[in-house]
């Protein structure tokens, strides 16, 4: 028998990996082949999929290599997953966005910008482990801060964090340090 | 003071369709930028007067609803109205040595407009993006062969932070019955340096220990909270090691020695800030 390819080994492991599977972890499992070689294959399978069409593909999220459904198929498919789909309101998006760019965050800084309380939205996000806590902030009251997680790229489909959509541009506002209007913050507990 | 005609006006046809038309603010930044979009009002030159005239006639609108009014809300009408009177009043003389002119006293209002609106937008981004298990959807990972056992972790155990610590904490203390009220004989008390002792005997003649079997022996909340306490107390000093297998998995505890060795010092264990 003929021994298999490294596309096809790849693909194997792709296949049977319950996450993202990053190029450092497929170089550690195939010690017999090439880093170099292994990156390749990665992108011939990519471009393979795209070539025949294939109903899923093979994209980088969070730091890894994922075979995922094609999103032309989203109709279909999710008639198999009815009874949970997963949507977000505006005020967990709008506070996922927040902590997303300006990580690491206080509930403070959050709150001052999106001008509500944000307790239950936070607990929500932490519990959905789309966020995590980071530590504490060195100011009077150590605050807790917040910053995003690797399911947050997973769920969000996003190679790393800086693969966030950059942030609109605000048109002809002065540059103003964002920690400098953070210090006049009114404690709001 | 809002007059009654600007208000029913404005709000007139919000009122029969309302429930929705409620849902639609976030907050009162989000109002007020609706406020602002609706009057086509340029955002660095807000009539302060108009907006927080139609600002309060939609708060009492809510009011008259019998809807909780969010103390957010109030909080920036309030606002608004310090603004309109720093607006009228007159400028201060500058301070010697502080040159350049005075800030508008609705700059700072409209950073945070314009600062929320960005971060409401990139929300929306994030929305539009290809949401795992909305929009797209993997090859669902079958747990029946899902392997136990440590050594055979996969990506080598998961670092845990405090916060899933106390959830697990927190779920093992739901499993405990309430204190029951007719015990009247003394119970022996454990002090968390005598837990510390024993979980570090334990780890002498054992590999490692398994959080939940370990809090679970205790027979009442008072043993299993000084048992917690030890074990972040250890792992202050550093001297025991915490690793998940897996998300929602066991937690095991080791000696840090071992950790080390055995790893290579490469799984980061739970660090408190």
């Amino acid at each position: 028998m003929q021994s298999p390819s490294l596309k096809a080994t790849v693909e194997g492991l792709l296949f049977v990996s319950d996450g993202p599977t990053s190029l450092d972890r497929l170089a550690e499992l195939l010690p017999e082949y090439d880093r170099a070689a292994i990156r390749i294959s990665l992108q011939e399978l990519r471009d393979g999929y795209e070539e025949r069409g294939s109903g899923f593909t093979l994209v980088e999220v969070a730091g890894g290599w994922q075979l995922r459904s094609r999103p032309e198929l989203t109709p279909y498919l999710s008639r198999m997953f009815k009874g949970r789909p997963v949507r977000f309101t505006q005020s967990a998006l709008e506070t996922l966005a927040i902590v997303a760019y300006r990580q690491p965050v206080t509930r403070q800084e959050i709150e001052y910008l999106r001008g509500v309380d944000t307790g239950a939205v936070l607990k929500s996000l932490l519990e959905k482990r789309l966020i995590k806590i980071l530590g504490k902030k060195e100011i009077p009251g150590r605050p807790l801060i917040y910053g995003t997680t690797r399911e947050f790229l997973e769920v969000f489909n996003l190679k790393d964090i800086k693969g966030l959509p950059t942030l609109r541009e605000i048109q002809s506002l002065d540059e103003i340090p964002v920690y400098e209007v953070q210090e006049e913050l009114p404690l709001v507990i | 003071m809002p007059s009654e005609a600007v208000g029913t006006s404005l709000f007139e046809g919000a009122v029969q369709g309302y429930n929705v038309k409620l849902d639609v603010f976030e907050g009162p930044l989000d109002l007020l930028l609706h406020l602002i979009r609706k009057n086509e009002l340029d955002i660095h030159d807000i009539p302060i007067a108009l907006i927080t005239r139609q600002y309060l006639d939609y708060l009492k609108i809510m009011k008259e609803l019998n809807l909780d009014l969010a103390g957010d809300f109030l909080l920036m009408a309030s606002t608004l109205l310090q603004i309109k009177s720093r607006l009228l009043l007159p400028l201060p003389e500058p301070e010697e040595g502080e040159g350049g002119e005075p800030e508008d006293p609705r700059a700072e209002l409209v950073r945070r407009l314009l600062e929320y609106q960005r971060y409401r937008d990139a929300g929306l981004d994030l929305g539009a993006c290809k949401l795992l298990g909305r929009d797209v959807f993997v090859h669902p990972c079958s747990d029946v062969c899902s392997m136990e056992g440590i050594t055979k972790s996969d990506d080598g155990p998961l670092e845990l932070d405090l916060y899933d610590l106390a959830e697990a904490f927190n779920r093992l203390l739901s499993c405990i019955p309430a204190a029951r009220a007719h015990e009247v004989a003394p119970r022996d008390v454990l002090s968390i340096v005598d837990a510390i002792s024993e979980i570090l005997d334990r780890l002498e003649n054992q590999e490692y220990l398994e959080f939940e079997i370990l809090l679970l022996e205790s027979p009442d909340q008072e043993r299993m909270i000084a048992f917690f306490l030890a074990i972040l107390e250890l792992c202050r000093i550093k001297l025991i090691k915490i690793l998940q297998n897996s998300r929602y998995g066991a937690i095991y505890i080791f000696p840090s020695t071992t950790v080390e060795a055995d790893l290579d010092g490469d799984a980061d264990a739970v660090t408190f800030p």
